[in-house]
């Protein structure tokens, strides 16, 4: 938290020196581009002519029209309430977004032909992918960090080397080796499993050093206290010491949560239907690339944002024993 | 062995590598006795009583509680712990669960009481630390001395046979010191076994039936209120007392 002042300092977009530095800032950077073939210049046409030939006048106005507009919707924000500023400030970027999307003139039947599959099997496969090895992770990450901070010199070893490796090889590396080289050493494996044991070995190695500095920001004093009322450690572990560490694990492991679901996508190589190797080739035959590349670039999003949201719930839930 | 003896320290050595913190320490605690270990920082009082529920390791000598033997390899080193309260300088409370869920942790995972009766129990025992209101809040809600009387009652659920204090009140701000020692006096008075590391003269002299002297691992002195603070016996007693009554 960066705790507030409690004195209110004057809003920065409201004062005098910053708003001029905006406007100078934005009339430069805009006059330093020729807008003449834009539609922003089309609808100035009124004022400085025809666009192609109104040389540096109609530079100039443009630009200064774009720096007017900017200054005066940045000044504006700031006079609505924290709230609303969140909310505009982000439909605004959205619009920009979509705006360079436009640029594309992608085919909307198209997308809307082909979304419903890319949902129903590659939405699918790579939720189910990313989740199961989202779970079979949580688990290997306990035990790995555990290990990692016993006495046992096997235990120890055995951890060590496994977040060492599967932290040091490239993820699309260890797709192809468990995919290719287990069957070397007769275990026939599935792209689906192979692309789940990959990510759920990988993510793990991450997630243990997660769990494990988790762990360690608890003080001793806690197991202390645990362990004097007779608690043995797997109870001090699962009711004491976990549950105190989990608001520090929750944030990088929402993180990791993210990144896999995205990560997700390198089992794509080996022929797992999931969303990327849809979007890849279902645009192939007719050359439509971009059409299902930003589709499935939305859908991602989307569901990152629901990773987001779910996140931010779980962080809430368990800060609630540190309000005063 | 007496049937009374709580604790039994004999020739207790231990070290910290090559450094000998506790030396030759030999102490028996009886039912219902009430132990003040006073000494300066560094002595090895905390040491000493953490030995007693084994959340440290000696290397010489017997400690043996309730009749069970501490060592390395014993098994049932969670049904020592039970038997024996222990409250700590910072309170060590737990600071995700309520306090009424610190004091019925112990009595339903430890021991298997139906959740009902410890909720009981750990009201029980809140009104006798005089803070039943607060039992819905969280530690950190609490001051220091409403947090230290949480400690001591949630050691008290589990109904032990003896409870250790490692310096309880040097943590409090002075308004809260008292009410943590009125509740150490009544609990004395209801004769609680006792193991207190504490620097409050006061409580030594009013609850005390011995006071042990500690120095650089040692028990140098010990014997009842009046001799301790009327004729100590030792240099090294004297001087510590000249210096800690001064203030
Ligand atoms: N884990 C440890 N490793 C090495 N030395 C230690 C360790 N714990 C304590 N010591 C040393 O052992 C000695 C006794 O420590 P102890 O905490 O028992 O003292 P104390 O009498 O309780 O002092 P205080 O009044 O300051 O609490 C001290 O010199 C301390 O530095
Ligand atoms: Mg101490």
């Amino acid at each position: 938290m960066l705790y507030p002042d409690t004195v209110e300092a004057e809003i920065l977009v409201h004062k005098p020196w910053f708003v001029a530095t905006m406007f100078g800032v934005v009339l430069l950077l805009f006059m330093a581009f020729n807008m003449s073939g834009t539609s922003f210049a089309e609808l100035m046409r009124p004022v400085i002519g025809e666009p192609s030939v109104s040389g540096l006048y109609g530079r100039f106005a443009i630009a200064f029209a774009i720096a007017v507009i900017f200054t005066l919707n940045v000044v504006l924000i700031g006079f609505a309430p924290i709230k609303f500023q969140i909310g505009i400030v982000w439909l605004e970027l959205l619009l920009l977004f979509i705006a360079f999307f436009e640029t594309f003139h992608l085919s909307l039947p198209f997308i809307r032909e082909k979304l419903p599959f890319l949902i129903s099997q590659g939405v699918v496969t790579t939720l189910y992918v990313s989740a199961i090895s989202i779970v079979i992770a949580s688990v290997i990450a306990v035990a790995g960090a555990v290990a990692k901070l016993s006495s046992n010199g096997f235990a120890y070893a055995i951890a060590s080397f496994y977040t060492s490796f599967f932290r040091g090889l490239p993820l699309l590396m260890q797709v192809y080796l468990i995919y290719l080289g287990l069957p070397q050493l007769g275990f026939v494996i599935n792209a689906v499993p192979a692309g789940i044991l990959a990510l759920s070995l990988c993510y793990g190695a991450y997630m243990t050093e997660i769990f494990r500095s988790g762990i360690q920001s608890i003080d001793r004093g806690q197991w202390e206290a645990s362990r004097s009322m007779g608690f043995g450690f797997a109870l001090t572990m699962r009711r004491i010491i976990l549950p105190q560490a989990l608001p520090v694990i929750i944030p990088p492991t929402g993180n990791q949560f993210i990144s896999m679901l995205k990560d997700s996508s390198l089992v794509s190589v080996i022929g797992v239907w999931e969303l990327m190797f849809l979007a890849r080739t279902l645009g192939q035959k007719t050359f439509q690339h971009m059409e299902m590349l930003i589709s499935a670039a939305m859908i991602y999003w989307m569901l990152s944002i629901c990773l987001e949201l779910i996140q931010a719930r779980i962080e809430r839930r368990y800060r609630r024993s540190k309000v005063r | 062995m007496n049937a009374h003896v709580i604790i039994e320290a004999r020739n207790v050595s231990k070290w910290y590598g090559a450094f000998h913190v506790l030396k030759d320490i030999n102490l028996t605690v009886h039912k219902g006795e009430r132990i003040v270990i006073c000494g300066p920082s560094g002595s090895g009082k905390s040491t000493l009583i953490r030995c007693f529920n084994r959340l440290e390791a000696h290397q010489e000598g017997d400690i043996t509680v309730n009749g069970v033997a501490l060592h390395g390899k014993m098994g049932n080193v969670a049904d020592v712990r039970s038997n024996v309260g222990m409250v700590f300088q910072h309170f060590n409370l737990f600071p995700h669960m309520t306090v009424l869920m610190n004091c019925m942790a112990g009595p339903m995972w430890v021991k298997g009481v139906p959740e009902k009766e410890a909720r009981k129990t750990a009201l029980k025992f809140l009104e006798r630390v005089r803070i039943p209101e607060q039992a819905n809040k969280f530690p950190v809600q609490l001051s220091g001395g409403q947090q230290q009387r949480v400690a001591i009652a949630r050691s008290l659920c589990m109904q032990p046979a003896v409870m250790l204090f490692d310096e309880p009140t040097s943590a409090l701000d002075p308004e809260m010191v008292s009410e943590v020692l009125d509740t150490m006096t009544e609990l004395a008075r209801d004769g609680m076994t006792m193991v207190c590391v504490t620097h409050e003269m006061g409580f030594a002299r009013a609850v005390a039936d011995r006071v042990i002297f500690m120095d650089a691992g040692q028990i140098v002195e010990a014997g009842t209120p009046d001799e301790f603070f009327g004729q100590p016996r030792h240099d090294r007693t004297r001087l510590f007392l000249s210096q800690i009554l001064k203030h």
